[in-house]
Formats: structure tokens, C-alpha cells, sequence
């Protein structure tokens, strides 16, 4: 105790020898031998230099420097995210928080092992569930070999060719366990770029035509607005807003405005999006940059969902080639990749990752268009919405409207799948019915019987086979608690459980809660637990559901509920057993 | 058009709001308090809307409205109780119930949470299935933290982010997975924490608690029985708070919204306050034994007391200390004897100990601890603008555009100023800290710029940035003339300081230096800070004359955000220095050479005075040593850890005829004691103190002294009759009063309007006025009204790094302990978060040097040697060593140079030369000696 090895131990002695120690304090414990938390290690930040590059850093690209360690080291180790935290300057809970919120990033603590080589995920949403993804989840976790690690995933815009999975970055539809495990044997694991038209492809075709007359002045913005109010074009990524008027709203505030594209389709039984970015992105790619003329957008941020790989890749390629081509001149494009959270589909919380944070939604008033990215006006809109923009100009708002049909206007894209023979993206009118689609997709699979439906994903409720006369459009469903959303239609049959079906879908939401209110946080909880029991609390869960409804911050909370409450309401048979 | 008022309708009512104030802001001044627990309606805090309890109905709105977040709208009809919205509210409660523990077995059935649920009037059960609960975390010794009761309001992510600025918290995972985590989900007590507490004010469900307030199952067990509004005992940010107390003992702080805190407080405010019940404390007067001999080297260590002290009566004690003075200034006069008073006592204290010497001794020698903190910043202030006190608050941080830190490291020193200038820094403030340790743990993320300059340079450093604000023009040429004298000298001295010159001395690019120095006199708006690493040099003075010349010839004084704020170090260093505890100078710094003050106070205290300026702290130790001093009075204050070389302070302790400490405690300095007077710590008295601010602050006693220990003004009293002065104050008030009457800087400040107030700014222009927080607007309180500006030569430290002793010794403090420690190395908290004397060390020497971190080393300078703990540290810069002076075991200041700033007396603690090495290494070196 009293050697040289205490320190103290020779405090007054001037060194010369032992005497006893000296100490007001206790003595009960040992002095810490760096200062407070974890000790930035020799060569982290050095690491995530060689990975992000040199800097200058941006705390806005947080969420791509992120990626950036992922994709190289197939984790988010502590010591890069320490070492992160140095270059960027910010704290390491603002690091560690963002990181964990994404179902993209697998953070390794320190000491922890890293994950699995090759990452499966199995698309368990409600299409895929009804294709047998449960029994391919079950195969996949008997057989995989140890350095394969097998995780469920919600929606990845494949309801058509379902059980979808991806090995690593490959999609693979109509999966099976032989065929995904092979791959993932073989490390054919990249992403696959399906065929599509290009620049060229498009432009050959007189594509970038009405883009050059808006930005030579031939067109004027109001011309344009006009088109658009006049076609009927409403916001397809689900919330219906009429296109045209919000595009006058942004224009209203004070500049500089900016403009982020929501490519997170991430509403379950949704791929209408995909279908045309792996198709014509180009048309898309016009629309965009029309309506960042249009609002005079100084930049436009194209907020791609991460389990699009293919789309990420080729909006890369094509996008050089516009700006080689002199078609951005007006604007600035930078694409952001989300990092798997359904509620980056949400305009605010697509904002708040867009600004390299987690995906909470934020507070309406103010609205993105007056507050949007960095604080400033922001024009968000949808793929598909985009996607018609040079069509409706060129060929007229009344080309555009008159598709629709019982009283709606214009084109829609309905994702069909679940119990149809041919599934598949339905380019049709405006105000079609679920029992038109049925017919259009082939009629249901041999054997089925058509019970009921879901007409807009997993926040739309569900609808009863009797009701399937119902144009779908925006408005025509709330007054039955449902809602048209993003035109995902997803038909069920006799040989379907509906509380099944709502428990996969309240589920889904469990996950998916960004967990910042607690009517959402701990209902889509709760509601799980108390849909998992074999006789429903009704009275309970109409309570729940109520709350969810009147105080969650956004729509994923507010309508997290409607399948439940859509079960209650229209299959009150299926709640006997 | 900000001004414009909303009409809207609240429950029927018509009511008008600001056009920011939201719903719940104006339900709560029309007399409805809607239930929150997200919210906390406390300065710093934004509303965020998450917990959805505070929900109000909106007519046209399709869903409910969250009235914390939301602002009124005009023509808006709310709703605060419709069914539907109470019906909401009451599900949100419903739905957190089911994960909390009963209110019963809870962390605290009194928290906020529980409140509600009772003044709401539902059920503390849920219909609800409960989820998983995590375990505890009491990895911490202050806090305690239960996350099954949180609720994910966050609040604690905004204490620690938003308020505090530490960064330590946040909120993790997603969804119901949400989670609150410190830096990686690591356990409290091995994460960054700086245990400001901040977040356990704000928790509203006992998730994060006090500790010590908790059984081990996490339960907690104690409660107040009542609160008093105090002050803070430590650094001289002053922050104010409420201190709840149970059977005479602290339970618990809280931070109070006063002037400098706004409710914060920091690690050693908020939880090392139980030094005072320490077993240590001093509860009966102590008189030497005759067979105690005194020896320079003698310690005392716990349970040795008896062989050296004896316990005596008040009587007994009170005669022997008064009776050696007497003696002392019978033999060899006033001049023999000499007092060192405190900066941790009140104005009253500080007020009557100068009185004391003054008039009962007729001697001016009486000081205290400033000399050893900023007594030359003091000098170069009252030379160049005969004022000594800062110019500006440090919360005048939110209105400045650029901010320079210099020698000085807030966040440990001054934490809860630090985190003003972190949230200016974050508003988009620059902030451009300079000091030769790195700042990489504080407020570093949050500099613009970050000049790690060589140790000892700061005159090269800023004569170059006046250099470059001269040469390129950027003066204030108007304020210069109308403002200033002394331009064309300082004009011309820094000529030869060009930046392309400097880079080399100092280590910081010419290019930088230009950045900062533009950056610097171009804001709008910029105030400097600093603190002992400008002032504890022999350099120090010249330090603080560059610091001067920036703002003066910027014009950045005397205006909102501008300013110069030397960041006083003790909770009252301001205000025992402006009630005259220093050598040279009466209350409110006026000489004691001017002959009609000396009149002055001859007659008001009808005695006569000495003319001469008196000897200051280190020169007194080295008058004992030269047989000229020989009797001294010590309150609270503790030379034999805080001087420089202190062998040769504790020689010259030893060597006194008479030696008569005050105190809590058997400080270091007592052990060379005749007499020992046990007295009162800050919270157990009446008094006034004054922080760095100028904010003048009032005190309560929170619990009684302990045993037979008395009051520190009633012993000054007891010793100055028996000296033969007759004194006869019946209270504190009375000091107070009669201190006021003689203070200018104190007029309209009354004990009834502290009382009242509890704060307030000096100087002040009336009664029902607010002091002037912002001073030296028109004019400066010279006989021109003109600021002198002084231009520093450029000289070298004392003692440089040479062959036998390559490295720089560096001393300050730690976050954690204050001064010696004597105080908060006896609070069980502080002591648990920094127990062991360390040594900062680079990581880069740590390898070369082939130490390892945790290890021990022997850090060695021309004056003594000390064994420590290695820190790796790499805010220490290569080349330096950093010790904290806290540690009695290791006393820092037993390596430290003694040599002297010529004009503010103060040592050169901040640079000497030493070397360091493993244990083993020097058997041989010592065996040889």
C-alpha cells in the first residue's frame, strides 16, 4: 500500500522514499488513465478517411459517409463510427443514433462480432407472406451456412414476383431457398441492371424536348402550372395533392427554394415507382427537372430508397449523361440513398434524412413547402407524379384527364398483387375498381375466392369483396376509413386470414415506427400484442385505434391503425374464432 | 408586425397571444395548465411535441393538436377539454403506464409523470400489456438511470444537447426499440458524461435520478423535508439554486433560474455538495499540542489529529489566536503580521477580514487567492481602464458574433459558461479558442478555429494580431481617437510583430493569425475570454495589456456581445477583491497611498492606517522567510497547496511564531497551525457574493454548522475584540450595510432588495432599476474618461525546457475539483468521478517515453518531485505535461516556479520546466542522492 507504486505515496516526501499516503478523498477507486468515455484508437479516423475521402466533411452527408463504411466493411464498426465522429465534429450519440435508426446499418459495438458476410433479406410484407415467404424464411434459417445470415425486410417493391428476396445487393424474385442460397454460395451477390431506355433511347424519341422549351422560355411556368391543374395531376406518392397548386404554394415563398424527389416507395404492396425508374427513368428524370424549373430549385435532392439498387445505379449513369448533355444548367442533382426506413416515404422525415438525420417527421405547420430541406422552401414530389409531367405537356391536360373515369381524372398506376393470376404495375384510368383490376390482372389464382381487399398498401385499410365497386380514387374510401394512397392494391381470398393479415400489417407499422410519438411508438406495440391474442379486446383496440388516429404526429401513426379497424368493421366473422 | 396580437378562441374565450406564444402558453396565463411531460416550460428548452399528453382539439382539424408546440392562429377555435381530446390525452397516459413500473415500486412516485396521473384523476394501472423492461445502469456514482420508466420524451437528449451542450446523450434505434444512450449505448459511467445533471432536472419520470436518493433495488427512499434558494459554493459563474434539504443534511441541488444559469448547474454544483458533512469536518476549536513540534514536511493524516492538535474551548482557542497576534504586533508591529483572507467566503467576510488587519493591526498586509488567479489581469485592466471588473457578462456570449477564448478551458473551469458560448457557437458565433492544450473534449467541436500555440507565446501570438488589424486597416479608427490614448506607442511597438515573423515563435501560420485577427475586428460584434492561462505567467499582465488593446482598437467594448471577461476562477474572487482583500488597495480598488481615502476610513473606523501598499501572497511567504512576518491569520484559504513552490511556503508556515487557521477543515495549511477555528462552510451562512459577472448574489443558510463550529464573520469579530478594535455587528446584514455605505459599485444595492431580488448587477443606476450589465458604453472611469492602451514587450517564461528537464509543466484544475480540493475531494461524488493524482501526458511522448497509460511516473522539476498516475490525454500537447493542484497527495505546486509577473505579482504556474519518468528509472537516481 505504501510502496512507490501508490501514487502519493511519496507526495510530501519530495520523492526521497515511502511514507504514508496523504489523501482527503476515499481512496476507493483508481483514476481514470485517459480522459471520459471511449479512447479514439491509433489509425480509426485514418480509416474512415481512406473510405469518405479527405474532406472538407459535411454533417448533411452523414447518412452517405455511413454507407460508404457499410459497403466497405460490411458493418459500421465502433472505431469507424468514433472515427466519424472526429471528422465530422459531431458528437458520437448524433452518429450512434442516426446509425442505428436505419435497418441498412449494422453497427458492431466494441468487442461485438461482425455480422455475417452475405446479408439475405426476405421480404415478409403482406404480398410476400401470402406467397409463402414465411416457409422461405424458415428454409433459408435451416440451410444457410454460418458465413449467411438470414434477416426479415419489409417491403422491397417486388409484390409481383413474390416470395422477393435480396442476397446482398441482388433482387431475386419468385425466390426459393435453393436458388437464394446458391447465390449466395457462388457470390453472385451484385446488382443486376435490368434492361431500360437511356439517354439516348430517350432522347431519340424527342425526350428533353419540353424541358428545352420551358428552359428556352417557349413555355412559361404558369403555362405550365395550368397544364398540370388543368390534366388533374395529383400527388401519386399517395396524398393526392394537386400537383399544380403546390407547385404555385412553393413558388410563393421567399427563394432560394430547393426540391427533393421522394423516391422512398416504401408503402407495402407498392412498386409502381421502380417499374419506372427500371424502365424510363428518363421520363421521370424530365418531369424532374421541369418542375425544379419551374419552382427554380437551386438544388435538387433524389431521395432513392436503398433497396433499389439498380435504380440508384442507373440514375447515376443517366444523370451524367443529362449533365453532360447541358440539361441541368438550372439546377443542381444529388442523389441521396436512404438506408431502409419505410418512414423516409414521409415528405418530413424524407427531409430530415435527406439532411443526414434520423427520419423523424416533423411538426406541420410549418409546411415543407414554406420549411423544407436546410430550412428552406422545398417542392417535394413523388416518381410517378414527375413521370407524367412531360407527357401532360406535350400532349394536353385533356389527353391526361380524360383517362380517368367515375369522376376521377387522369392515368394511375395501380401495384396489383396478392390472389391475381398476372400481378403486375396497371398503367388504367383514374377511378378504376378493384373488381376491373381483378379482371385486368387475369382473374384470381385457380382456386381462390375473392374476399377482400387492401386499395391503398398497408396504411389504406381493408375493403370487403362487396365493396370492390368502388372507384378507386383519392377521397372515395375515407368515409369507410380506408384510402386510395399509392394506388396499391393487394387482393385477398377465402384462404386468407384477415386478422393474419392485419396482425402482418400492424406488425409491419411495429417496425416501422420511427418511435418519436408515443400514440404510434407504443400503439403499433401494443396493438401487435393485443392482435397476437385469439379473442380481440375490441373495445380495447377501438381505443387504441383512436388514439393513434387523433394524436400521432404523422400519417404512418394515424393510419396505422385502419387495417385493424378495417377488420373490426368489415369481418366481423373472422373475429369469432 | 412581430408585435401584431392573434385573436383566437379558447374554450369559448376570446384571448389574444403573441404570434409565437403557442396554445399551451396561453392557456397557462388564462389559468389552464394543460398536462405535458415533453414540455418543460424552462428557459432553453423547445417545445417538441413528441409525448402527445398535452393535445388539444382543433375545430376544422381533422386530428388533435399538440398545444405545447403548436402557436395560436387567428381566428382559431381550440378546445383544451373537449371529450375527444381529454380522451387522448388520457390513452397517451394509459399507453406509458403499461411499461412503467407501479408507481408503488417506482423510481420515484413523485416525479412529474406520477403527478399528472393523479392530478388528471385516471387510474395508475393500464389495460395494456406491459412491455420488456431494460435493466438499470448505476455504472455512474451521481446518476442513476432506470430506463423503464422512461418514456422517450427526450427531454434528456435536449438537457445534454441543446442546453448543456455536452453531447453525451441521445436517442437511439427506432420505433418502440427507441432508446435513450450515452455516446455508443455505452453505460453511463464509462461514457463522455460530465455529470452536469442537467438531464436529471429535466426527466420527468425518475428514469434519471440522483443517485443517492435511490435504495439499491432503485427505489427511491429519500425525500426533502424542505428547499432553500441558495448559491452554488464553487466557481465564480455563480450559479444559483434550490437545495433541498432532509434533517439538517443536502439531499439533493437543483439549479434555480438565476441571471448566470438559467437553471443549469454542472458536475460539482449539482452533486458535490456533500463535503460538508463530511467526517473530516472540523467541529471543535483545535489548539497545537506543546509536544507537536512544526516540521515544513509533517503531515497529518486521517486519525492523526490528536497527536498533534488538542481539543479546547472556544475560550481557550479564541485567546491563543488573538493573544499570538497581539503578542506578534506587540514585539514586532503591524507590519509583522499579515492575513490572508478568502475568495470562497462572502463580501462580508472579505469585507471585515481587510477591516480586521487594516484596523486592528494598522498594516496593509492582507490578500487573498486572486494574486495567485488573476492579479494581472487585474493590473493591465486598472491601468488601461481603472477598472478591474469584467466589461460584460459571459451570457453577452448570445449576442456576440465572434467569441475568443484564450487561456482558458470553460468547460471544466466554468462549465456552466461554457455552455452559453457553445450554444453561441452552434447559433453561428465564431468561436476561436487559443490555448496550447487542445480542446478536443470540450468546447473544441465547436471552434471555428482551434490556435494550439507554443506555451509562453501569447504576447507574439496577439501583438501579431494587432499587427495585422493595424496594417490592414481594420481598426476603428473613430473609437480610437474619441476613446482611446496610447495608439501611435502601440502603433509602433507591434510594427516589428508581423504575423510572417511571429509564425515562428508562436506556432500558429501567418495566415491564421490574419484570419482570426480580420474575423476578430470585422464582426459585428466580439468579446474575449480568458482565463489563467493569460494571467499565470510573469508574462501575464502583458498578456492581458494585448487582450485590452484588441478591444480597444476594434471598438469592441461597451456594446451588446462585446466586450473583455476575464472568467473569475472562486465564487466570490470579484467580490472579495472589491471589498479590498488585497494589499494595494481599500474597497473599491482605491489606493491605499490616496491620502483623503485613508482619511476617509481613519475616521470611519477611528483608527490610524498604514499609507503603505501592503505585501501580497507570495511576497509575504518569502517576509516569514526573512524573519519580517511573523504572526499570520489564515480564513479559508490554503497557501500550502496553492503556492508556487509550496516546500518553500510550507518552510515559511513552519516557520512562523503564530499561525491561526480558519477553516472547515485540517487543510494543509492548518497541519502548520497554533490554533485552529472551525467555521462555517458557503451553505450553512448569510452572505453575499459576487461572480464573475458583477452580478452581486445573495446566500442562505441551507443547514446548521456542525458541532461547536461557528460563524467565519463571528470569529473575525470574536479575534478583532480581542485585539482590542470593538466591533459590534449583530448580523450579516449590518456588515452588508455598512460595506455598502463605503462601496460606490454597491449603490442601490440593499440586503432588503437581495433579499428580494437575490440578484443584481453592479454597478446600478437606481433602486428599482436593473443593474448595467454591459458597461464603459460613453466613457471609461479614468480622469479622461479615456482607456490607456499598453503595448507588451515581448519576453520569454522564466524557466525554459533545457536537456536535464525537457518537457513544460503546466498546472490548472479539473472538472471535477475545485482549487485544493479541499473541498471537493470531500465530496463523495467528485471524489468517486476523479480519486487519484494524474499527470496529462501526449500519446506520441506516452510512446516514446514507453509509458503507459495508468501507470505511475515521477514528474520532476528544480524544485521537488511527485509521483501521479499517467493520463494519455491528447488535448496535452507533445512536449507538455498537465497536473491538476487538487491532489495533496501529489501536490502540483510542489514543482512549480515561484517567479513573479512584475507588475501583477502573480507566479508563473502555467509554464516551467520538468521531466518525467517511469518510477523504476529513477531507484537509481534517488539511491544516489
Amino acid at each position: 500500500m505504501n510502496d512507490m507504486s501508490t501514487p502519493g505515496g511519496n507526495g510530501g516526501s519530495n520523492g526521497k522514499g515511502p511514507k504514508r499516503p496523504i489523501h482527503p478523498g476515499a481512496g476507493r477507486r483508481q483514476a481514470l488513465s485517459h480522459p471520459k468515455g471511449r479512447v479514439l484508437q491509433a489509425g480509426e479516423r485514418e480509416a474512415v478517411e481512406k473510405l469518405i475521402g479527405p474532406g472538407p466533411y459535411e454533417r448533411a452527408l452523414l447518412i452517405e459517409y455511413l454507407h460508404l463504411i457499410q459497403d466497405a466493411e460490411g458493418c459500421l464498426p465502433a472505431g469507424h463510427l468514433h472515427g466519424l465522429s472526429e471528422c465530422l465534429r459531431i458528437p458520437m450519440a448524433e452518429v450512434f443514433e442516426v446509425a442505428t435508426f436505419y435497418a441498412h446499418f449494422d453497427v458492431v459495438p466494441d468487442g461485438a462480432e461482425r455480422p455475417a458476410r452475405t446479408t439475405i433479406r426476405v421480404c415478409d410484407s403482406l404480398s410476400c407472406m401470402l406467397a409463402g415467404a414465411e416457409d422461405l424464411i424458415t428454409a433459408l434459417e435451416t440451410k444457410a451456412p454460418s458465413d449467411v445470415r438470414v434477416v426479415r425486410a419489409p417491403c422491397i417493391g417486388s409484390c409481383h414476383t413474390a416470395p422477393a428476396v435480396h442476397v446482398g445487393h441482388r433482387h431475386v424474385d419468385h425466390a426459393t431457398a435453393a436458388k437464394v442460397l446458391g447465390l449466395a454460395e457462388t457470390g453472385a451477390v451484385e446488382t443486376q441492371i435490368p434492361e431500360y431506355q437511356d439517354f439516348y433511347g430517350y432522347a431519340s424519341v424527342g425526350g428533353y424536348k419540353t424541358l428545352k422549351s420551358c428552359l428556352s422560355g417557349a413555355m412559361s411556368v404558369d403555362d405550365v402550372i395550368g397544364l398540370l391543374s388543368d390534366g388533374g395531376l395529383r400527388g401519386l406518392g399517395g396524398a393526392g395533392f394537386p400537383t399544380g397548386k403546390k407547385w404555385g404554394f412553393v413558388r410563393a415563398e421567399k427563394g432560394p427554394r430547393l426540391m427533393a424527389v421522394n423516391g422512398d416507395e416504401g408503402e407495402p404492396g407498392t412498386f409502381k415507382d421502380r417499374h419506372y425508374l427500371e424502365t424510363r427513368p428518363h421520363q421521370f428524370l424530365e418531369g424532374m427537372l421541369i418542375a425544379a424549373w419551374a419552382v427554380e430549385a437551386e438544388e435538387i435532392f433524389l431521395y432513392m430508397r436503398d433497396e433499389y439498387p439498380a435504380v440508384i445505379k442507373i440514375l447515376k449513369t443517366e444523370i451524367q449523361k443529362i449533365e453532360a448533355a447541358g440539361l441541368t444548367a438550372h439546377t443542381k442533382i444529388s442523389i441521396r440513398r436512404g438506408a431502409g426506413a419505410y418512414i423516409c416515404g414521409e415528405e418530413s422525415a424524407m427531409i430530415e434524412s435527406i439532411e443526414g438525420k434520423r427520419g423523424l417527421p416533423r411538426h406541420r405547420p410549418p409546411y415543407v413547402a414554406q420549411v423544407g430541406v436546410f430550412n428552406r422552401p422545398t417542392l417535394v414530389n413523388n416518381i410517378e407524379t414527375l413521370y407524367w409531367i412531360p407527357q401532360i405537356i406535350e400532349k394536353g391536360a385533356d389527353w391526361f384527364a380524360d383517362q380517368g373515369k367515375n369522376g376521377a381524372k387522369g392515368l394511375r398506376s395501380y401495384s396489383v398483387s396478392g390472389r391475381v393470376k398476372n400481378p403486375g404495375v396497371i398503367p388504367t384510368a383514374a377511378g378504376t375498381t378493384a373488381e376491373e383490376l381483378i379482371a385486368q390482372c387475369g382473374g384470381m389464382v385457380d382456386g381462390h375466392t375473392f374476399k377482400g381487399y387492401l386499395p391503398g398498401g398497408a396504411s389504406g385499410g381493408i375493403l370487403p369483396a362487396s365493396m370492390a365497386d368502388i372507384p378507386l380514387d383519392f377521397g372515395t374510401l375515407e368515409k369507410h376509413g380506408c384510402f386510395v394512397g399509392s394506388h396499391a392494391v393487394v387482393i385477398l381470398s377465402d384462404q386468407d386470414d384477415m386478422k393474419a393479415a392485419a396482425l402482418n400489417l400492424m406488425r409491419f407499422f411495429e417496425d416501422e415506427s420511427c418511435g418519436q410519438c408515443t400514440p404510434c411508438r407504443n400503439g403499433t406495440e401494443k396493438a401487435v400484442k393485443l392482435m397476437q391474442k385469439n379473442k380481440w379486446d375490441v373495445d380495447l383496440l377501438n381505443d387504441l385505434a383512436q388514439v393513434m388516429r387523433d394524436a400521432s404526429i404523422c400519417g404512418l401513426g394515424q393510419a396505422a391503425s385502419n387495417p385493424l379497424a378495417s377488420v373490426v368493421k368489415f369481418f366481423p366473422d373472422d373475429l369469432k374464432n | 408586425m412581430t408585435d401584431k396580437k392573434i385573436t383566437f378562441e379558447l374554450d369559448g374565450r376570446t384571448v389574444e397571444a403573441a404570434p409565437d406564444e403557442t396554445i399551451w402558453q396561453v392557456a397557462k396565463r388564462e389559468g389552464t395548465t394543460i398536462p405535458h411531460l415533453c414540455w418543460n416550460p424552462a428557459p432553453g428548452y423547445r417545445a417538441d411535441g413528441n409525448c402527445r399528453a398535452c393535445m388539444v382539439e382543433i375545430e376544422g382539424e381533422r386530428v388533435l393538436a399538440a398545444s405545447c408546440q403548436r402557436t395560436a392562429g387567428e381566428g382559431m377555435k381550440v378546445k383544451t377539454a373537449s371529450e375527444r381530446a381529454k380522451k387522448s390525452r388520457e390513452m397517451v397516459f394509459e399507453l406509458l403506464i403499461a411499461d412503467q413500473p407501479n408507481k408503488e415500486d417506482s423510481h420515484d412516485p413523485a416525479s412529474k409523470f406520477w403527478n399528472w396521473v393523479s392530478d388528471m384523476d385516471i387510474a395508475t394501472t393500464s389495460r395494456l400489456p406491459g412491455a420488456d423492461r431494460p435493466e438499470g445502469d448505476v455504472t455512474h456514482s451521481a446518476i442513476s438511470v432506470h430506463l423503464d420508466a422512461c418514456i422517450n420524451c427526450g427531454l434528456c437528449v435536449r438537457a445534454c444537447r441543446e442546453v448543456q451542450s455536452n453531447d453525451v446523450i441521445g436517442m437511439a434505434y427506432r420505433g418502440h426499440g427507441s432508446k435513450v444512450i450515452f455516446d455508443f449505448d455505452t453505460e453511463m459511467g464509462d461514457s463522455t458524461c460530465v455529470a452536469c445533471g442537467e438531464c436529471v432536472q429535466a426527466c420527468p419520470t425518475g428514469a434519471l435520478m440522483e443517485a443517492n436518493l435511490l435504495d439499491d433495488t432503485g427505489k427511491r427512499v429519500a425525500y426533502e423535508e424542505e428547499t432553500v434558494d441558495s448559491l452554488c459554493p464553487f466557481c465564480g459563474v455563480g450559479c444559483q439554486t434550490s437545495v433541498h434539504v432532509k434533517d439538517n443534511k443536502i439531499l439533493y441541488v437543483d439549479g434555480r433560474d438565476g441571471p448566470a444559469n438559467e437553471n443549469r448547474l454542472c458536475v460539482k454544483g449539482r452533486f458535490g455538495f456533500d463535503y460538508i458533512h463530511h467526517e473530516d469536518r472540523l467541529t471543535k476549536p483545535l489548539v497545537r499540542r506543546d509536544d507537536a513540534p512544526k516540521a515544513w514536511d509533517m503531515e497529518i493524516p486521517r486519525g492523526d489529529v490528536d497527536k498533534v492538535f488538542r481539543e479546547a474551548t472556544w475560550e481557550e482557542a479564541l485567546e491563543r489566536a488573538a493573544g499570538g497576534l497581539r503578542k506578534t504586533y506587540d514585539e514586532d508591529g503591524g507590519n509583522a503580521l499579515a492575513g490572508f483572507g478568502s475568495a470562497k467566503g462572502s463580501n462580508e467576510e472579505a469585507y471585515l477580514f481587510q477591516k480586521l488587519i487594516r484596523q486592528g493591526f494598522h498594516t496593509n498586509n492582507v490578500d487573498h487567492c486572486t494574486r495567485l488567479c488573476h492579479a494581472s489581469s487585474v493590473a493591465a485592466l486598472m491601468e488601461g481602464l481603472n477598472s478591474g471588473a469584467v466589461t460584460a457578462p459571459f451570457t453577452a456570449a448570445k449576442d456576440s458574433d465572434c467569441m475568443i477564448v484564450i487561456g482558458a478551458r470553460p468547460t471544466q473551469n466554468h462549465p456552466v459558461a461554457a455552455t452559453y458560448l457553445k450554444n453561441a457557437a452552434k447559433r453561428g458565433a465564431k468561436l476561436i479558442i487559443m490555448d496550447p492544450r487542445g480542446h478536443q473534449d470540450g468546447m473544441g467541436r465547436y471552434a471555428s478555429h482551434m490556435l494550439q500555440f507554443k506555451p509562453g507565446t501569447d504576447v507574439a501570438m496577439l501583438n501579431a494580431m494587432l499587427h495585422v488589424i493595424i496594417e490592414e486597416g481594420l481598426y476603428d479608427l473613430q473609437y480610437v481617437q474619441a476613446h482611446t490614448d496610447g495608439y501611435a506607442a502601440l502603433k509602433d511597438k507591434i510594427k516589428d510583430f508581423s504575423p510572417e515573423k511571429m509564425e515562428a515563435v508562436c506556432n500558429i501560420p501567418a495566415e491564421t493569425l490574419r484570419e482570426v485577427a480580420r474575423i476578430y475586428a470585422r464582426s459585428e460584434r466580439s468579446i474575449i475570454f480568458w482565463g489563467m492561462g493569460v494571467s499565470q505567467h510573469t508574462h501575464g499582465t502583458d498578456n492581458a495589456r494585448c487582450l485590452i488593446a484588441l478591444a480597444l482598437i476594434t471598438g469592441q467594448i461597451g456594446r451588446a456581445g462585446t466586450g473583455l471577461h476575464p472568467l473569475r476562477g472562486q465564487n466570490n474572487v470579484q467580490g472579495a477583491s472589491d471589498a479590498g482583500l488585497i494589499p494595494m488597495v481599500y474597497p473599491d480598488y482605491i489606493s491605499v497611498k490616496d491620502p483623503a481615502i485613508k482619511a476617509k476610513y481613519e475616521a470611519l473606523w477611528g483608527t490610524e492606517l498604514s499609507d503603505q501598499p501592503g505585501l501580497t501572497v507570495v511576497e509575504i511567504m518569502q517576509a516569514i522567510h526573512n524573519d519580517d512576518v511573523k504572526g499570520l491569520y489564515v480564513m479559508g484559504e490554503n497557501p500550502a497547496m496553492s503556492d508556487p513552490d509550496v516546500q518553500h511556503a510550507r518552510k515559511a508556515l513552519a516557520k512562523l511564531d503564530h499561525l491561526v487557521v480558519q477553516d472547515i477543515f485540517l487543510t494543509e495549511t492548518a497541519w502548520h497551525a497554533d490554533v485552529v477555528l472551525p467555521s462555517s462552510a458557503h451553505a450553512e451562512k448569510w452572505g453575499t457574493f459576487t461572480n464573475t459577472n458583477r452580478q452581486v448574489q445573495l446566500a442562505r443558510p441551507v443547514v446548521s454548522p456542525p458541532g461547536e463550529a461557528r460563524q467565519d464573520w463571528e470569529l473575525i469579530q470574536a479575534l478583532a475584540n480581542r485585539i482590542g478594535v470593538k466591533w459590534d455587528y449583530k448580523d450579516v446584514d449590518e456588515v452588508f450595510s455598512e460595506m455598502a455605505s463605503v462601496m460606490p459599485s454597491f449603490d442601490n444595492i440593499t440586503w432588503e432588495r437581495l433579499l428580494q431580488e437575490d440578484s443584481v448587477t453592479y454597478p446600478c443606476d437606481a433602486p428599482d432599476k436593473p443593474g448595467n450589465e454591459i458597461i464603459f458604453a460613453t466613457s471609461f472611469p479614468t480622469p479622461s474618461g479615456r482607456a490607456k492602451l499598453v503595448p507588451a514587450e515581448l519576453l520569454p517564461p522564466d524557466e525554459l525546457p533545457d536537456a536535464d528537464f525537457p518537457m513544460v509543466l503546466t498546472t490548472g484544475r479539473l472538472l471535477e475539483h475545485w482549487h485544493t480540493g479541499s473541498m471537493t475531494r470531500r465530496a463523495s461524488n467528485l471524489d468517486a468521478l476523479e480519486p487519484e493524482a494524474i499527470v496529462g501526458l501526449n500519446p506520441r511522448d506516452a510512446e516514446r517515453l514507453n509509458m503507459e497509460a495508468g501507470s505511475d511516473a515521477i514528474v520532476e522539476t528544480r524544485r521537488g518531485k511527485i509521483t501521479l498516475k499517467v493520463r494519455v490525454d491528447r488535448d496535452i500537447a507533445e512536449g507538455m505535461l498537465f497536473i491538476p493542484f487538487c491532489f495533496a497527495e501529489s501536490p502540483a505546486n510542489f514543482l512549480t516556479n515561484p517567479e513573479l509577473d512584475p507588475m501583477g505579482k502573480i507566479p508563473e504556474f502555467k509554464y516551467c520546466a520538468a521531466r518525467i519518468q517511469k518510477p523504476s528509472d529513477t531507484q537509481s537516481v534517488i539511491a544516489a542522492e
